[in-house]
């Protein structure tokens, strides 16, 4: 499969002082994570990011961009080559971009008023929910070093609102040909995107971005959703995300940044998600024809009416006059896919697909186990027929859902670690892609298939000459006056000479 | 076939697993009900205390 990967903004709270600043919060969760990790010094490189270029083509003039778009360090070396020089710099570091470079290939960071875990590169689904699980373990470890340090503890949310108004995410990452039109992407990937919902949705209680209006509705994200195509990911945020940042070859590839997506406690959803995404990406870059038959009229308001079907019947308004519900756009999706498998992981997400897809069409509540927002669905549904009140004519009325009860469930849902999703893991009552011990190793082992190997390797074994690291570079610092820039501009390099005889040593 | 309906109410006890089809399916979802139960034994009682409180207190800043 392509080069995937996945990040996480957590949601962070001091219990014992709602008013603690999020940022230092996250600071300081970043700090107890190098303690985790017993590395001080590795520094994260921005050479190569970019987060002002547009993947139409188009540059957005860094004076014209909101301050929370600018998250790199203008001025740093673009050059790409094997290996170039770099002047040293003061010694610095800036607490609000405090990173941890792991030895599992991940970063973890300060992004805006969250802690963020970024995934190293894979190449499957089933390694991406891996390497996430992992970034949940990782998290909860920081959060013992930041407790045992700080004396009181830290709640960490693997969710996407605060039911105020807030939203943080959860992205995709995909490498993309650089040759495929975008516009062609961008028109046939819509429909998944919007659609896929179905079985990605981590259930919300509320509707509207503030919660304003009363229910529960399939994902969480959705009513944050604006445009259909742009580059913003703090406002305005659209189905399509044009950041034009590849960490890669810029003319081989795009990296296409999927902004949409819930963050997931099942592994079922994360699972599918990157899965289905990566093999629906295949057809797209195969240029293929039968998707366009799925346009949709209005996608941006179909992303919000496919969150609040609950029953999964609604019928949307295709481009071309018909009509077709989320469930029938995914199995046609799944029809095309099928054409696209090229090995067993992508198999095995087939087979999932349609195994869920045959579940949500049979009856939503048989994929209790798989698709998290029903079993969020299931879960608050008992809760308000226990807490049921009886009118006064009589009749037994189900707990309202602006109680307040079930606000809280849903946060407490996805809390890490004593969270209720994770209580229903661990009862046995949701399905599994990874093993625990799957997940054990990628606490520290970075994926053997990508350039993270490369990342993970010097920074687990040569910590001591890794003065940076980056997606596509690493800095050594090896005394000899200038920096050394090693550039991995090919995700999927996983062996370079120099830098393994540095392993090896 | 569950009461789900775009007004939210939720799948409730009456219709879950064993009605209709796919029995297989329906005795894994059978299973996670009884889990599911076993957990709202435990919660229930912590929840009502400080729900909103609770609900209060958790303010998050946007982020991307």
């Amino acid at each position: 499969m392509r080069i995937v990967g996945i990040e996480t903004e957590y949601g962070i709270t001091r219990p014992d002082d709602p008013h603690a600043n999020p940022i230092l919060l996250s600071a300081q969760l970043v700090a107890g994570c190098r303690a985790w990790a017993g590395q001080q010094r590795t520094l994260w490189d921005y050479g190569g990011e970019d987060p002002l270029q547009d993947l139409r083509g188009i540059r957005r003039a860094r004076a014209s961009a909101s301050a929370d778009m600018l998250t790199d360090t203008p001025g740093v070396d673009g050059t790409t080559g094997q290996v170039t020089l770099r002047r040293r710099r003061g010694s610095w570091e800036d607490p609000a971009h405090l990173n941890a470079v792991l030895s599992n290939g991940a970063r973890f960071y300060v992004d805006h008023a969250h802690p963020e875990y970024s995934g190293p590169e894979v190449k499957s689904a089933h390694d991406a929910v891996v390497w996430d699980r992992a970034g949940d373990l990782i998290t909860l470890a920081a959060a013992e070093h930041y407790a045992a340090d700080a004396g009181h503890p830290l709640a960490l949310y693997k969710n996407n609102v605060d039911g105020k108004g807030a939203s943080y995410g959860t992205h995709e990452n995909f490498q993309v040909d650089r040759a495929t039109d975008f516009g062609d992407l961008t028109r046939r990937l819509t429909p998944h995107l919007v659609t896929r919902q179905v079985f990605t949705g981590a259930g919300r209680v509320g509707l509207g971005q503030q919660g304003e209006h009363a229910g529960f509705q399939i994902s969480q994200r959705a009513d944050y959703i604006e445009a259909e195509v742009g580059l913003e990911t703090t406002l305005r945020r659209p189905i399509i995300n044009t950041r034009d940042e590849p960490h890669s070859d810029r003319k081989q590839w795009r990296r296409l940044h999927v902004i949409v997506g819930d963050a997931n406690c099942f592994e079922v959803p994360t699972f599918l998600k990157i899965g289905t995404t990566a093999l629906v990406l295949s057809a797209i870059e195969a240029d293929d024809g039968r998707l366009d038959a799925l346009r949709l009229l209005d996608p941006v308001p179909a992303m919000q009416q496919v969150s609040r079907d609950l029953g999964l019947r609604e019928r949307l308004e295709l481009a071309s006059g018909e009509h077709a519900t989320a469930l029938e756009v995914q199995r046609a999706l799944l029809e095309i896919c099928r054409d696209y498998a090229h090995d067993g992981h992508d198999h095995r997400v087939l087979a999932m697909w349609e195994s869920v897809l045959d579940m949500l069409g049979r009856d939503p509540v048989e994929a209790v186990r798989h698709v998290e927002w029903v079993a969020k669905l299931q879960l608050l549904g008992r809760m308000r027929s226990r807490h049921a009140v009886v009118d006064a004519d009589g009749r037994r009325r189900d707990l309202d859902w602006t109680d307040a009860v079930l606000a809280a469930a849903d946060v407490q849902w996805s809390q890490l670690g004593t969270g209720l999703a994770a209580r229903l893991e661990a009862a046995g009552a949701v399905q599994r892609v990874s093993t625990d011990q799957d997940v054990a190793d990628a606490l520290t082992s970075a994926p053997q298939n990508t350039r993270a190997r490369l990342r993970g390797a010097m920074v687990a074994k040569r910590a001591d000459i890794v003065d940076a690291a980056g997606w596509s570079t690493i800095v050594l610092d090896r005394s000899l006056g200038d920096l050394e820039v090693v550039h991995l501009d090919d995700p999927a390099q996983t062996h370079h000479a120099l830098l393994d005889s540095l392993i090896a040593d | 076939m569950p009461q789900t309906t775009s007004s939210g109410s939720a799948f409730d006890d009456e219709s879950t697993p064993g009605e209709d089809g796919a029995p297989a399916a329906n005795a894994a979802a059978h299973s996670s009900s009884d889990a599911i139960d076993d957990l709202l034994d435990q919660i229930d009682g912590s929840l009502q205390v400080n729900a909103e409180q609770f609900v209060r207190s958790f303010v998050q800043k946007g982020g991307q």
